[in-house]
């Protein structure tokens, strides 16, 4: 019988492969994530044990804090043409590069009248505490609400630009983003002003918690 | 293991290792850090959408339907709760002015040993009420949020009201004679 021959296997095992596959799903992850962009006011929102999904598109957010309040739409072409309405109804002329900057600020705090200086700002003195005090909601003065209307009328008049059929044109979302230790009153003022103008469903932007609490 | 082509450390704990003619380095500390990323990004994508929970109001200005009269709930199944400063609830059955038996206003606290409490088992009462007639009867209850109360307290009722699955309330003005009780019970 021949003598066998116990061959020296070498358990090291090439870890290249695996260090490839390993990077391509970090780009892959790192592709696909979207980088949380700054608010103009830091808002701790309340927790609740509701999961619902706010919507990625067709949704507007109202942040209230300190008694303040900010608006956001989601969507460059619906901001830009939210301004262009506003504009017209303020009659303050915006020039085709403020839109443009305009367009990229996701959520703002302003007065109207303060709103070109907003946009001539950088975007990092823009987030600056103390920048951007919010949009004006008391009875003699209601930004808000013409914000809110013209966010609403863009976001038809874009369906109807796709040629989308009038049983699918849904009007926007609104969703309330509030910070837990704000007063009811603002609150209810916000909600009063959506109820004005016949909005009776919106969402509250909350974090996750269990039951037990 | 791997070696690199480096001098032999001669402390002698380690064994002297052998020179080899082309070096390899060990990728698995590479690996655990690619995976480590990984992980990372992959949690705060998926935590990066925010949560929400839906509010539905009333229409404000509804128009009074001859025909089908905005029917009053009876008070024996409505369980009011006032929401008043400092984190605390009163809560009552009826009207104010009328309480029913047992019904008179009680602070409570929020969560699952307090308010929670209170809604289960009025709803449990309700439920098992000789007056009960139909099958759609059940308990309404009316939120009354004061000016002293804050938006977490607002969103841990309706929290609520989504744990304890009560389907019917809505959220009402409050009227100066809960201030007056609030204001009696030190909760404004």
């Amino acid at each position: 019988m021949a003598k066998v021959k116990m061959s020296k296997k070498s358990t090291r095992i090439d870890m290249a492969a695996m260090c490839d596959i390993a990077f391509l799903l970090l780009t892959f992850f790192i592709m696909t994530s979207t980088a949380k962009l700054p608010e103009p006011v830091e808002v701790t929102t309340p927790a609740s044990t509701v999961q619902i999904k706010l919507p990625d598109v067709n949704l507007a957010t109202i942040t209230v804090a300190n008694k303040s309040a900010y608006f956001g739409a989601i969507g460059q072409d619906v901001r830009k043409l939210m301004l262009e309405k506003m504009s017209e109804k303020y009659g303050i002329e915006f020039t085709e590069e403020e839109k443009q900057r305009f367009s990229l600020i996701e959520s703002f705090g302003v007065d109207i009248r303060a709103l070109k200086s907003l946009i001539a700002l950088d975007s990092g003195e823009r987030m600056k505490p103390g920048v951007q005090t919010g949009i004006p909601f008391d009875s003699i003065n209601n930004q808000l609400v013409d914000w809110i209307q013209s966010a609403r009328e863009a976001n038809v008049q874009l369906l109807i630009d796709k040629n989308v059929p009038k049983k699918d044109q849904k009007d926007m979302d609104i969703a309330i983003k509030g910070d837990a230790k704000e007063e009811y009153p603002t609150i209810k003022r916000v909600i009063d002003i959506l109820q004005s103008k016949k909005k009776n469903n919106f969402f509250l932007v909350t974090g996750l918690r269990g039951e037990d609490f | 293991m791997a070696e690199l082509n480096t001098a032999p450390k001669d402390d002698g704990k380690k064994k002297v290792r052998s020179k080899k003619s082309n070096p390899a380095v060990d990728l698995t500390a590479m690996v655990d850090l690619a995976f480590l990323l990984i992980t990372f990004f992959m949690l705060t994508t998926t935590l990066s959408k925010p949560q929400s929970m839906d509010l539905a109001m009333p229409d404000k200005d509804e128009q009074i339907d001859d025909e089908n009269p905005k029917a009053e709930t009876p008070a024996w199944r409505t369980l009011t709760l006032v929401l008043g400063s400092g984190d605390n609830v009163a809560y009552y059955i009826g009207s104010l002015d009328n309480p029913q038996p047992g019904g008179e206003p009680v602070i409570a606290k929020y969560g699952k040993n307090g308010i929670r409490q209170v809604i289960l088992k009025k709803s449990k009462e309700v439920q098992a009420d000789p007056r009960r007639t139909k099958n759609d009867e059940t308990l309404v209850i009316i939120i009354k949020p004061s000016e002293k109360s804050t938006y977490k307290n607002l969103v841990d009722i309706l929290d609520e009201m989504a744990i304890t699955q009560e389907k019917r309330y809505a959220i009402v003005d409050i009227t100066p004679e809960d201030v007056q009780m609030l204001t009696e019970k030190k909760a404004y």
